[in-house]
């Protein structure tokens, strides 16, 4: 496989990482108030000291400089609220947590949508087809923060089967990664669905049948690998779509992930932590699209021209 | 266009949709005036009641009636989802039609800002938004319409491409007509309908992602309630009232996907492509 466009992407992957980062940055200082304002004022030479600790009295460029340069270690900041804890030891508690709930998820809606999604597609107009897709308009429609009281109240709360919230084993992330994972598994089965019927329409698939190709044979050497280009290319948007569901997943369920971190950062105003929070949610989503990329152009060689 | 088949009379799916809507903007508009509480009033009587012949959809924890709750709170999500798609139509379609009327190296670069874009956190770039403008509703619908036209921008950019050397447009061009009065005038008009199926398409989006803040406790803040902040009271107390939960949960599913379906209908029906 050749890689000549592989430095240029990464170039223009770190060029957007940057970009986000600056965004994030200017944006957050935009804000009117102060991070210390609270319910008291406090004496002048008080908040004098605090913003000189946190070098909030240096201009702008300073701050983004020195910024940056805590980041190329590896260090964002203290966190503005929780005095004890460096925005690092937070986020590296919750990422796991978050990962974990999140790549469930996105195995579930994978496994869930493509099973469906070739069941519905091997008959079109068929019961089978028809209750699939009915099934994936629903999935659709019943958004998580929905979905995911519901499962509480019918596995946990009704039927004592799986544990309502909290961590500690396997069973614990089952309901979460469910809840997250339903509304996509719909959407994927109706892209594969799609994604399957324009590619039996394909002459190379007469070809192959011609040559007299076994129907297992036939789908998984000559229709999934190019049904799965359209799905590869909307795995990039489908990926931040799960990030947003593991925050709502992560509320209901209680888990202390990142988008935990994140609502309650923004609702108290912490800066340094929402940025933290931001930019680690970025750099996820920048490198999963990376991959999808690089998946795309081995899936298929021709798009690697325009990369 | 004059070569294609008539469009088929509207199917009895379409209808149906049509009906349910029409019922559920009708609850929406007219509910609190077929009963005697207002969203706020606490009936001391009905503290956490579930539905009967005096509260038809119960009461929450409070004791607020929740059929008129879900009336306002429906009020004010489909008046938020309404304007923020106002809005994404607003950016979205002179967006996609200069990129696609222009074309060339400024049509790559928007368009690979639009790519950027698409492949973010939606959700979370609002919540950005709103702290910086502070929590706020108004702000709320600007946040969503600014992040939620990129769907449109495309579809607009594609159907610019295909006017841009249309007989009528070059024209124009040779009469003299400047390059805006060519977009305003030309290719506006002319990707008006497919952008009006993706707005169609948008509103449902929106909703959610309304639903999804103010469930964070980001989006709508009290006294005022949108179905996601009524979804999120239910939820924080679906042990001892699941009716707090399923109802409003219900409403909001349903016109969810009554508005999903009608929005795919209508593209399949003027046969409108993403790509």
């Amino acid at each position: 496989m050749s890689v000549h466009w592989l430095p240029r992407r990464v170039l223009t992957l770190m060029g957007t990482f940057v970009g986000i980062i600056t965004l994030i940055f200017v944006l957050l200082r935009l804000i009117p108030g102060g991070p210390f304002d609270g319910e008291r004022a406090l004496p002048p030479e008080v908040e004098a000291n605090l913003r000189s600790a946190y070098h909030l009295d240096e201009p702008l460029p300073a701050q983004y400089l020195r910024y940056l340069g805590r980041l190329v270690h590896g260090d964002l900041g203290p966190s503005f609220r929780q005095k004890d804890f460096s925005v690092n030891e937070l986020v590296g508690a919750g990422l796991p947590v978050s990962l974990g709930v999140g790549g469930a998820a996105l195995c579930l809606a994978l496994l869930l949508g493509i099973t469906a999604g070739t069941g519905a597609a091997m008959k079109p107009g068929s019961l089978l087809d028809t209750t699939l897709m009915a099934l994936s308009g629903l999935g659709l429609a019943v958004p998580a923060i929905v979905l995911a009281p519901l499962a509480v109240l019918v596995f946990a709360v009704l039927l004592h089967w799986l544990p309502a919230g909290g961590i500690g084993s396997p069973r614990h992330y089952v309901l979460p990664a469910f809840a997250a994972a339903l509304p996509y598994a719909a959407a994927v089965a109706r892209l594969w669905r799609g994604a399957v019927l324009e590619t039996l329409t394909e002459p190379h698939l007469l070809t192959a049948r011609a040559k007299g190709v076994g129907r297992v044979r036939l789908y998984l050497r000559h229709v999934f690998p190019l049904a799965a280009v359209p799905l590869v290319s909307w795995l990039g948007p489908m990926a931040a779509g799960l990030l947003t569901g593991t925050v709502v997943v992560e509320q209901v369920f209680d888990l202390p992930g990142i988008g935990r971190y994140f609502v309650q950062a923004a609702i108290n105003r912490d800066y340094t932590l929402v940025m933290g929070v931001a930019i680690v949610y970025a750099a996820l989503i920048l490198s999963f699209n990376f991959l999808t990329d690089l998946v795309y152009g081995w899936l298929d060689p021709r798009l690697k021209v325009h990369a | 266009m004059s070569h294609r088949p008539a469009p088929r009379a509207l199917s009895p799916l379409a209808i149906v949709l049509s009906a349910l809507l029409l019922l559920l903007v009708t609850y929406v508009v007219a509910g609190p005036w077929l009963v005697d509480f207002g969203p706020e009033d606490v009936d001391w009587d009905a503290l956490e009641s579930p539905p009967d012949a005096r509260h038809w959809f119960g009461t929450d924890l409070v004791g607020r009636d929740l059929f008129t709750r879900i009336a306002h709170g429906g009020r004010l999500s489909l008046t938020i989802a309404l304007t923020a798609t106002l809005i994404s139509v607003l950016i979205g379609v002179p967006y996609g039609a200069i990129a696609g009327y222009l074309g060339g190296r400024l049509d790559q670069v928007m368009m690979r800002f639009v790519d950027t874009l698409y492949s973010l956190p939606f959700v979370l770039v609002v919540i950005l938004l709103v702290m910086v403008v502070g929590r706020n509703t108004y702000v709320l619908f600007a946040a969503l319409g600014a992040v939620y036209w990129l769907d449109i921008a495309r579809i607009v950019r594609g159907q610019a491409l295909r006017v841009r050397h249309a007989a009528f447009v070059e024209a124009a061009r040779a009469m003299g007509a400047t390059t805006p009065w060519i977009v305003w005038r030309h290719v506006v008009p002319n990707v008006s309908g497919p952008a009006l199926v993706y707005a169609t398409l948008t509103v449902p989006g929106i909703i959610l992602a309304e639903s999804f803040l103010s469930f964070l406790g980001l989006g709508v803040q009290e006294p005022q309630a949108s179905w996601g902040v009524l979804v999120a009271d239910g939820a924080g107390n679906l042990e001892s009232a699941p009716w707090t939960l399923l109802i409003p949960g219900t409403f909001l599913s349903v016109t969810v996907w009554s508005l999903n379906l009608l929005g795919d209908r209508l593209r399949d029906a003027l046969d409108v492509r993403a790509r």
